[in-house]
């Protein structure tokens, strides 16, 4: 069974470009434009995992994951941070909030997100 | 189904760990992509900063004081040096003034406290107008300082969005890619990386300049450290016909201090040197320890710095002319940054060069 990953990202390239390179990796990738858009989609599809970035529309990225660990739901799905935002508040209260690990975006090549992404999923 | 939380900040950014994670890739060039290369012209905004704040200021600059206003961007009104130059002046000349009236109406003493009490209210003003300015000074400060973080933070996101497309392609994720479309994509990859380098080391500068530079200090083994940098730079270092010997004193303590960035200043000071290097060349890293502190010394036979370049060495932006001949990339940050990391972990760096000789760089770290 495919696993699924929810990508809660305002970019449209970078959701299509990330879409492009799990294709071969047997995972199943829903998009979501913006923070409430993500909220939803992760109660109604209960992703394998989230890759949430940050600065988004509608609801911003660390209220999206307050909620997300807040409700029993979603509490247990492993969220990753990616984002471009590296201020050291937002980095740790990312992490305080139950983020499993927080990425810049512009730090990593496209196959080290992958693989990382890979690595969280078999765990 | 957690991953392990092994990491710490690169650049102020919670990473996943190992070695691998850390570094900044450096790829090798390719003879047929260096080809394509077009030498860029002499960047002109170097050229102004050079012009206007690498000349070094004579003593009629600096007494030049329509000339210094003018260089702040600020009215003669409002510009500490003007208002400085006024009060003094005000000082010297009311106390003459005083001086006679005082002897002219002695037997009239409140027309003299009046005087004074005038001339007080003049100077609390001018006073007030001179703090005002330094204010205004550090206020264009922080907001030149937070303009470069906004401006960085924006150009973040298309950098990032270019990277990972040319990735994906060259990846051949989307379809096989031919050779040589392969090679211009890794032109577009290798320029867009120089961009994001840029930007991080913009970003740093600001967090310098704004005191909020991130420390994580942990008893970590600069060898080893050394030993990873250097592996990490040896393909740079093969294409660039260059070979890199390490050499430590025996028992070599461990120190404290946040291996991230020191390993940051290691890569920085190593990367110089392979770089100008002209032809075939070699590089010597010594760690020793002096005293208190661990002492790492990067030697090459490479262009050198000129005499007169030298004094520049370690100010913002600044590349030695020679460095520009050799090599054109380069933000002229590398040293800044890696002065300021030496400073605050407690050490010093410094270098000693001869032109067409070599340079050597060395940083000194407390052991405790």
């Amino acid at each position: 069974m495919p696993k699924k990953i929810l990508f809660i990202e305002d970019e449209p390239v970078l959701q299509k470009t990330f879409g492009d390179a799990l294709a071969p990796e047997d995972c199943e990738v829903v998009a979501a434009i913006d923070g409430e858009t993500g909220l939803r989609l992760a109660q109604s599809e209960k992703p394998d995992l989230i890759l949430l970035d940050l600065i988004l529309p509608r609801l911003h990225g660390l209220e999206v994951l307050k909620k997300l660990k807040e409700a029993e739901a979603t509490r247990q799905i492993p969220v990753i941070i990616l984002t471009n935002l590296e201020d050291v508040k937002n980095i740790e209260t990312a992490l305080e909030l139950g983020a499993t690990t927080y990425l810049v975006k512009a730090n990593y090549s496209l196959n080290e997100i992958v693989d990382k992404v890979k690595k969280a999923l078999s765990n | 189904m957690r991953i392990t939380l092994n990491g710490r900040f690169r650049d102020s950014t919670f990473i996943l760990s190992g070695a691998a994670d850390l570094h900044r890739e450096s790829p090798a060039p390719k003879a047929d992509m260096l080809l394509l290369h077009q030498p860029p012209p002499f960047p002109l905004y170097l050229d102004l900063m050079y012009n206007s704040r690498m000349q070094p200021k004579t003593f009629w600059d600096s007494i030049n004081i329509s000339k210094q206003c003018h260089r702040y961007g600020l009215p003669l009104w409002q510009c500490p040096q003007f208002l400085f130059l006024v009060l003094g002046l005000v000082v010297i000349t009311s106390s003459v003034a005083i001086y006679f009236i005082g002897l002219g109406h002695a037997e009239d003493p409140e027309i003299v406290v009046l005087i004074v009490l005038g001339l007080s209210a003049f100077l609390m003003i001018i006073g007030f107008s001179i703090t005002q300015s330094f204010e205004r000074l550090a206020e264009v400060a922080r907001m030149k300082a937070e303009f470069i973080s906004v401006v960085s933070h924006q150009l973040r996101a298309p950098l990032a969005n270019l990277r990972w497309i040319t990735d994906l392609l060259i990846s051949g994720r989307v379809e096989n890619v031919p050779e040589k479309q392969t090679n211009y994509l890794q032109i577009l990859r290798e320029n867009g990386q120089r961009m994001d380098e840029l930007v991080s080391d913009l970003l740093t500068v600001s967090r310098i300049e704004s005191n909020e530079f991130l420390f994580k200090k942990e008893k970590a083994s600069l060898l080893e450290l050394t030993q990873r940098t250097v592996n990490r730079l040896d393909s740079l270092a093969r294409a660039s016909n260059v070979e890199v010997k390490l050499s430590a004193e025996d028992n070599l303590p461990e120190a404290f201090f946040d291996p991230f960035q020191i390993g940051q200043v290691i890569e920085n000071l190593l990367d110089n040197a392979i770089r100008y290097i002209k032809g075939r060349g070699c590089v010597n890293v010594v760690v020793s320890q002096k005293n208190n502190y661990l002492h790492l010394e990067v030697k090459d036979d490479g262009i050198g710095i000129s005499r007169e370049d030298q004094k520049y060495i370690g100010q913002k932006f600044f590349r030695g002319s020679n460095a520009f001949r050799h090599q054109s990339q380069g933000s002229g940050l590398g040293l800044y940054i890696a002065k300021a990391i030496i400073e605050k972990s407690g050490g010093k760096l410094g270098f000693k060069s001869e032109e067409g000789q070599g340079s050597t760089f060395w940083f000194t770290l407390p052991i405790k």
